[in-house]
C-alpha cells in the first residue's frame, strides 16, 4: 500500500533516469550541477518525502535522458547516497548508486580567498580526500590548500 | 627534469632533490660558468622580495645567462589590469625561462599550465617556495653529512609558515625525526602532518624550547608574527617563549645548527651570530648554488 503511495507521488517515466535518495535539502544543487534547468525534456521532481533509511529525501526523474558515469558523479559531492536508475519502457533496466570521483572539476569554488582560481579566469581542479572521520575534503591542484566539506561552496 | 616547470617541492622525487644537490656541490666550487650564453631568463617578481630576486639573478648572470623582467608588478601592465595570463604567455614568446614571484596562492602552478617554457616558482603567497626548500636540504646535507635519520626541530610558527610545511615534506622522504616547537595556536595544520604519517616516521610536538635542545642535529628557527594572533595579549604571552638566545645552546650537540629562512627580527638574539653553530648567513648564499643547479637542469645544459 505504502510502497504503492510513494510512487504517486512523483509521476513515473516510460524511458529515462530516476535519481533517488537524494537528501532533500540539495535537491535543486542536484538540478544546477546536472544543468536540469536548461533541459528540454520532462522532468519530475519530490523533495521532502519520507524516506525509511534518511528521514527525508528528495527525488528526481528525468525523461528520455541517460548519464555518463562521469556527468553523474559530479552530484556525489552533494548527494553521496543517490541511486542512479535508468527506466527503459517503464521497466527497471540498470541500478547503482553514485560513486565518489577521485578529481573534481569545475563545480566547486577553492575556499582560500587567495587562491589563484579566485582571482584569474581559471577553472578550479581538486583532488578528492577523506578526512580521519571519513567525510569529503577536496585538495586544490593550484594552491594546494584543502576545502572541507563545511565550506563548500558551488558555483552557479 | 628537462624542460620540466618546479612549482612545488612535491613535484621532486628523492633522487631528484639529490641530484639537484650534487650539482649545487660542484656550483660551489666554481660558480662562474658560461653555460647560459645567449639564453634569456625572466625574472618576473609580481611582488617585491629583494633577497631572493638577488639569489636569482646573481645565480643566471654567473653562469653567462641574460636577465630580463620586473621587480614589482607596479610599473607593469599588471597594474594597468592585464590578467596573468596574458602577462606570462607574452613574456614566454621572449625568454627561455621564466623565474616567477607572485602573492596569489596558485599562481605559479596557472601559469605552468599557460606557458611554453618552464616556471621556477620563487613563491606564490603562502603557498610554496621550492627554492628556499632545496637550500635548507643543501644546508642540512652539507652541515650534517647526511640527509637522512637526523633529529630535526621547526620552530615558530609552524602553521603558516610555509618554508616549514615545504621542509617537513620534502624532509619526509629522508627518515627525519621531527621535533615540533610553537604556541598552541601555531601548530603544524593536519595536511602537513599526513606526508610524515605516509612515510611511516614520528613526530613529537612541544611547546616548551628547552627540552628539545639538546636532542636536536638542526633547530630551524621561523619568525612568530603578531597579525597571527587575533587577540594581542595571547601574543604578548608566546612572543618571548621561542626566542633562542646563546646561553640556551650550552647543553647541545657539537654538530648542531641553527637555521633561518631571513628576515630575523628578534627570535634569534644577535649574541648567537658569533656561535659556530649559527648558520643561517651561509645559507642564505647557498641559494645562488642551488639555483644554479636547478636553472643548468632545466635548461638541459648539465
Amino acid at each position: 500500500m505504502n510502497k504503492k503511495r510513494k510512487e504517486l507521488l512523483v509521476s513515473a517515466i516510460s524511458n529515462g533516469t530516476v535519481i533517488d535518495h537524494i537528501p532533500a535539502e540539495n535537491v535543486f544543487q542536484v538540478f544546477k550541477i546536472l544543468s536540469l534547468d536548461k533541459t528540454k525534456h520532462q522532468v519530475y521532481f519530490g523533495t521532502n518525502l519520507e524516506s525509511k533509511k534518511y528521514g527525508t529525501k528528495g527525488i528526481i526523474k528525468i525523461s528520455d535522458t541517460f548519464f555518463k558515469e562521469e556527468v553523474i558523479n559530479k552530484i556525489a559531492l552533494v548527494a553521496p547516497t543517490a541511486t542512479l536508475i535508468e527506466i527503459r519502457d517503464y521497466e527497471v533496466a540498470s541500478k547503482v548508486s553514485i560513486s565518489i570521483p577521485s578529481k573534481i572539476e569545475g563545480i566547486v569554488k577553492c575556499f582560500n580567498p587567495n587562491c589563484v582560481t579566485n582571482m584569474e579566469a581559471v577553472k578550479t581542479k581538486f583532488e578528492v580526500l577523506f578526512d580521519e572521520t571519513g567525510e569529503i575534503k577536496l585538495a586544490c591542484h593550484y594552491c594546494e590548500k584543502t576545502t572541507s566539506k563545511k565550506n563548500m561552496t558551488f558555483f552557479m | 627534469m628537462k624542460n620540466r616547470s618546479l612549482v612545488s617541492i612535491n613535484d621532486y622525487s628523492k633522487e631528484e632533490i639529490i641530484r639537484i644537490l650534487d650539482l649545487a656541490e660542484e656550483f660551489e666550487k666554481q660558480p662562474h660558468q658560461h653555460i647560459l650564453d645567449g639564453r634569456v631568463i625572466a625574472s618576473l617578481f609580481f611582488e617585491p622580495s629583494t633577497r631572493t630576486r638577488l639569489s636569482f639573478e646573481t645565480a643566471i648572470q654567473q653562469l653567462g645567462g641574460n636577465v630580463i623582467g620586473f621587480a614589482s608588478a607596479a610599473s607593469t601592465s599588471v597594474s594597468k589590469g592585464e590578467s596573468l595570463n596574458d602577462t606570462i604567455r607574452m613574456v614566454a614568446s621572449y625568454a627561455d625561462l621564466i623565474v616567477m614571484r607572485h602573492p596569489v596562492e596558485g599562481s605559479a602552478r596557472f601559469a605552468s599550465e599557460v606557458s611554453r617554457v618552464p616556471i621556477i616558482n620563487a613563491g606564490d603567497g603562502a603557498n610554496q617556495h621550492p627554492t628556499q626548500c632545496l637550500l635548507d636540504l643543501y644546508s642540512i646535507r652539507k652541515t650534517q653529512g647526511t640527509l637522512d635519520n637526523l633529529n630535526v626541530t621547526f620552530v615558530g610558527d609552524l602553521k603558516y609558515g610555509r618554508t616549514v610545511h615545504s621542509n617537513v615534506i620534502a624532509l619526509s622522504k629522508f627518515k627525519t625525526k621531527f621535533h615540533f616547537v610553537s604556541p598552541i595556536e601555531l601548530k603544524l595544520p593536519s595536511a602537513v602532518k599526513r606526508y610524515i604519517k605516509e612515510a611511516h616516521l614520528s613526530y613529537e610536538q612541544y611547546t616548551d624550547f628547552m627540552e628539545v635542545i639538546p636532542k636536536s642535529d638542526i633547530i630551524y628557527m621561523t619568525r612568530i608574527q603578531r597579525e597571527r594572533f587575533p587577540d594581542p595579549l595571547e601574543y604578548e604571552k608566546v612572543k618571548n617563549a621561542y626566542v633562542l638566545e646563546n646561553a640556551m645552546l650550552d647543553n647541545s650537540k657539537d654538530n648542531v645548527r641553527i637555521l633561518h629562512p631571513l628576515p630575523r627580527v628578534n627570535e634569534i638574539s644577535t649574541d648567537v651570530d658569533a656561535n659556530p653553530k649559527a648558520y643561517y648567513f651561509q645559507q642564505a648564499l647557498n641559494g645562488v648554488f642551488v639555483r644554479q643547479a636547478l636553472i643548468a637542469t632545466i635548461m638541459g645544459v648539465k
